[in-house]
C-alpha cells in the first residue's frame, strides 16, 4: 500500500452500532454469495494458468474494477477518511497526482512489455530482463510483504468488527480468514477477482448514503467549507495552500516533495510494480484489455476521493476535538462514527457489509498474488522443477491455505506487537521504490546489465530505509512529519537505486541483444503481436484516449481546490 | 494460440521460454469457456438487496427517518440498488456471453 494507512490502534468502545436482525441478514446474504462464487468458479480451473491468472481470459471491465477494488481495501477507506479529518483537502493528492499519472503510465507505456512478454508475475519479468539474483530477491520480498499486509488487513478488520459489532477479535480473524481461504482455494484468481468486482459496487452502496447524509448534516458543501475555514483556516480546504518550500503545513511536505516523492516515486512504484495490482491486468483476455485495465480503473479512482474525503471533513466539523483525547474519537473513527450517527437499520447493514467486504478483498488481493509468486516464481523455478501442471495447481491450493494461516498468525502477532507491525509496514513500503527504478531503467536502457537489477534493487531499498530509520528517526535530518519523511525517503531510494544501476552496468556485461526482444523499449517480441479483437477499434476503447482523458480530468479536478 | 508458430523464431540462447510455456497453458485453459457470467451475480444480488432495502424504506418509522436527517435513505438507496441490479441483468440479456458454456467434461 502506498497510502499512509496503518492498522488503527484501537477504535472507541462507544462506537457500537445499533445493528438488528435485518442488518445481519444482509451480511449473511453477502457471505453466502462470496462462497457461491468460489464454488461456481471452481469448474473453470483446469490448468495452473487458470488458477493463478484466470487463463488470461477476462474482459477489461472486470479486470479494471478488480484493479481499483484491490486498492480500495478498508484500511485505505478508513485511513483516507482519517487523513482528511486530520489534514483536510490535501487528501486529493493521493488520488489525482498520487495515482492517476502512474495508472495511465502503466496502461499506455508498460503494459505492452508486461502483457506482451507473457510473464505470469512481476518478478518473472525481472527474471527475463535481468537475472536470477534480481528475480529471487524480488520474489521473496514480495511474498513476505504480501503475507504481512494480508495479516495487517485481518487485524484491522478484527478491531473494527469488535468495536462496531462486539465480536471478540479472534472470532472476526478466524471467520474472515476462513472465507478468504475457502473462495481462493476453490476458484483461484477468478474467484478473487469476481469478489473484488462485487465488493466495488457494495462499497459504493455503503459510502454514497454516508456522504449524502453527512453533507446534509453540515449544511451542504458550502456549509462544510465555511465551517472548516472558520475552524482550521483557508488552507484546510485547498490542495496546495501552504505547500510552498519553507512554509510549515500539517502534512510536513512541500509541493516539490509532493510531486516528486508522492506523485512520482511512491505512486509509480506502487501502481506499476506491485504485483497485487498488476496481476489483475495480466489476467485480461488480450493486450488491449490489459492496457485498458488500469485506465478503466483510473476514472472511478478520480471520484472515489470524494466518497472518503467528505466523511472525513464532515467528521472534523461534527466532532471538533476528533483525534484528541477530549473527544474519545480517533481520526480513524470518522466513518464508523458517521455510520452510527446517521444510518438507520437496512442501509446500516449495507455499510457494515461494505466495510467487511473491503477488508476481505484487501486481504484476498494479497493472498492471491502471494500464492502466484510463491508457486511460479519460487517453488516451480528453484525448488520442485518440471513437474506436471496439475501438481502446481495442487501446490497453489496448498500454499494458499498456508498463506492464509500465516496471515492469521500475523494478525494475532499484530494484536500484541502493534508497534513492530507498523514499523515493518513502513519498511516494506520502501520496497516498491527500487522496484520501480529497476523497471524503468531496465525497460528504457538496453545497456542496463544483467547484474545491475539485483544491485539496484538492494541499494535502493537500503538507501530508503537508512534515510527513514537512521537519518529521520534519529533526527539527523529535520523533516516535520512521518508523511514528509516517507516522501523524502522514497526520493532517496530512487536516486540511490538509479546511481548504483548505472555504475554496475558500466562495469558488467550487458544482456545479449536478442534476449531483450519485447522486454526493452524499441524492441518487439516475436509472437507477441496479436490481431486486435473485433470491436476493440471503437473510439471509446482506444487506450490513448482513455489514458489522456483520465489525466486531463484529474487536472481539471484540481482547479476548484487550487483557488 | 494464433502466433505460436512464431515462438520457433525465439533465439535458441533464450534461457527461459516463458512465452512458449504460457502459450501452451493458455491453449488448454478452461476459464474462458467455463467461467460463469459475473453480471448475473451482481444483478441478482443488487435486485435482492434493492427489494429488501426498498421495503425497509417504505415501512420505516419516523425515528429512522429523523436519524437520517429527514431523508428516507433506505428508500432512495433501495431504489438505487434496484436500478443498478436491473442494469446488469438487462446488459446480460442484450449482450449475452459469446462463448457457449460447455458441459462439464470430467
Amino acid at each position: 500500500m502506498h497510502t499512509p494507512t496503518h492498522a488503527p490502534a484501537y477504535l472507541a468502545a462507544e462506537l457500537r452500532l445499533p445493528t438488528n436482525g435485518l442488518d445481519y441478514a444482509i451480511l449473511a446474504i453477502y457471505f453466502a454469495v462470496v462462497l457461491g462464487i468460489g464454488f461456481a468458479a471452481r469448474r473453470s480451473v483446469k490448468t495452473s494458468l487458470d488458477f493463478f491468472l484466470s487463463g488470461r481470459s477476462l474482459p477489461a471491465w472486470i479486470t479494471g474494477l478488480a484493479f481499483i477494488s484491490a486498492n480500495l481495501a478498508a484500511t485505505e477507506i478508513l485511513g483516507m477518511a482519517a487523513n482528511s479529518a486530520q489534514y483536510g483537502a490535501y487528501t486529493v493528492h493521493w488520488y489525482w497526482i498520487g495515482a492517476i499519472p502512474a495508472m495511465v503510465f502503466l496502461g499506455l507505456v508498460m503494459m505492452p512489455f508486461y502483457y506482451g512478454s507473457k510473464v505470469r508475475s512481476v518478478p518473472e519479468f525481472l527474471l527475463l530482463r535481468f537475472d536470477k539474483g534480481a528475480h529471487l530477491l524480488s520474489s521473496i520480498l514480495f511474498a513476505f510483504a504480501a503475507i504481512l499486509i494480508a495479516g495487517v488487513n485481518l487485524y484491522a478488520l478484527a478491531i473494527v468488527v469488535e468495536a462496531l459489532l462486539g465480536w471478540p477479535q479472534w472470532v472476526a480473524i478466524v471467520v474472515a480468514g476462513f472465507f478468504v481461504l475457502a473462495y481462493i482455494t476453490l476458484g483461484g484468481l477468478s474467484s478473487a477477482i469476481y469478489n473484488e468486482v462485487l465488493q466495488f459496487f457494495v462499497i459504493l452502496a455503503a459510502l454514497i448514503p454516508i456522504v449524502v447524509l453527512s453533507l446534509k448534516k453540515v449544511g451542504g458543501w458550502d456549509g462544510l467549507t465555511d465551517k472548516l475555514t472558520a475552524a482550521h483556516g483557508h488552507d484546510f480546504t485547498t490542495a496546495w495552500g501552504g505547500t510552498g518550500i519553507g512554509h510549515a503545513n500539517p502534512l510536513g511536505a512541500n509541493w516539490l516533495t509532493i510531486v516528486l516523492g508522492l506523485g512520482f516515486v511512491l505512486s509509480f512504484g506502487y501502481w506499476t510494480t506491485n504485483f497485487a495490482e498488476v496481476q489483475r491486468a495480466l489476467s485480461a483476455k488480450n493486450l488491449s484489455a490489459a492496457q485498458r485495465t488500469p485506465l478503466i480503473a483510473a476514472f472511478p479512482k478520480i471520484f472515489i476521493v470524494f466518497l472518503v474525503m467528505i466523511p472525513g471533513l464532515a467528521a472534523a466539523v461534527l466532532v471538533p476535538e476528533i483525534g484528541t483525547s477530549a473527544s474519545g474519537l480517533q481520526y480513524n473513527d470518522a466513518i464508523p462514527y458517521l455510520m452510527q450517527e446517521l444510518l438507520p437499520n437496512g442501509v446500516l447493514g449495507i455499510a457494515v457489509t461494505g466495510l467487511l467486504a473491503a477488508f476481505m478483498a484487501g486481504m484476498a488481493a494479497n493472498v492471491s498474488s502471494f500464492n502466484t509468486v510463491f508457486t511460479t516464481d519460487i517453488w516451480a523455478r528453484y525448488v520442485v522443477k518440471d513437474r506436471e501442471d496439475g501438481y502446481y495447481v495442487r501446490f497453489g491450493r496448498l500454499i494458499t491455505a498456508i498463506g492464509v494461516l500465516a496471515s492469521i498468525g500475523t494478525a494475532f502477532l499484530a494484536s500484541s506487537f502493534s508497534n513492530i507491525m507498523s514499523y515493518l509496514q513502513t519498511l516494506f513500503s520502501f520496497f516498491n521504490v527500487p522496484m520501480f527504478v529497476v523497471f524503468i531503467i531496465g525497460m528504457f536502457w538496453k545497456r542496463a546489465s544483467m547484474r545491475s537489477g539485483f544491485w539496484g534493487l538492494l541499494a535502493g531499498t537500503v538507501a530508503a530505509m537508512v534515510n527513514y530509520f537512521v537519518l529521520y528517526k534519529n533526527g539527523i535530518v529535520d523533516i516535520p512529519s512521518d508523511q514528509g519523511a516517507n516522501f523524502v525517503s522514497a526520493i532517496a531510494g530512487f536516486v540511490a537505486g538509479a546511481v548504483v544501476m548505472v555504475a554496475v552496468s558500466l562495469f558488467t556485461k550487458p544482456k545479449p541483444e536478442q534476449e531483450l526482444q519485447g522486454l526493452v523499449y524499441g524492441t518487439r517480441s516475436p509472437g507477441a503481436a496479436e490481431p486486435p479483437a473485433p470491436g476493440d477499434e471503437a473510439w471509446y476503447r482506444r487506450p490513448a484516449l482513455l489514458g489522456w482523458g483520465a489525466v486531463v480530468l484529474a487536472a481539471v479536478c484540481y482547479i476548484p481546490f487550487s483557488i | 494460440m494464433s502466433e505460436s508458430e512464431n515462438s520457433a523464431h525465439r533465439p535458441a540462447g533464450a534461457e527461459y521460454d516463458v512465452q512458449r510455456e504460457v502459450e501452451e497453458l493458455q491453449s488448454k485453459s478452461a476459464t474462458a469457456a467455463r467461467i460463469f457470467d459475473l453480471r448475473r451475480i451482481i444483478g441478482g444480488l443488487f435486485v435482492v438487496y434493492g427489494v429488501i432495502i426498498t421495503i425497509t424504506g417504505i415501512t420505516d418509522s419516523q425515528k429512522a427517518i429523523d436519524k437520517a436527517q429527514g431523508v428516507n435513505i433506505n428508500l432512495w438507496t433501495g431504489i438505487g440498488m434496484l436500478i443498478l441490479g436491473a442494469f446488469f441483468l438487462v446488459w446480460l440479456k442484450l449482450r449475452p456471453t459469446t462463448t457457449a458454456e460447455e458441459p462439464e467434461s470430467e
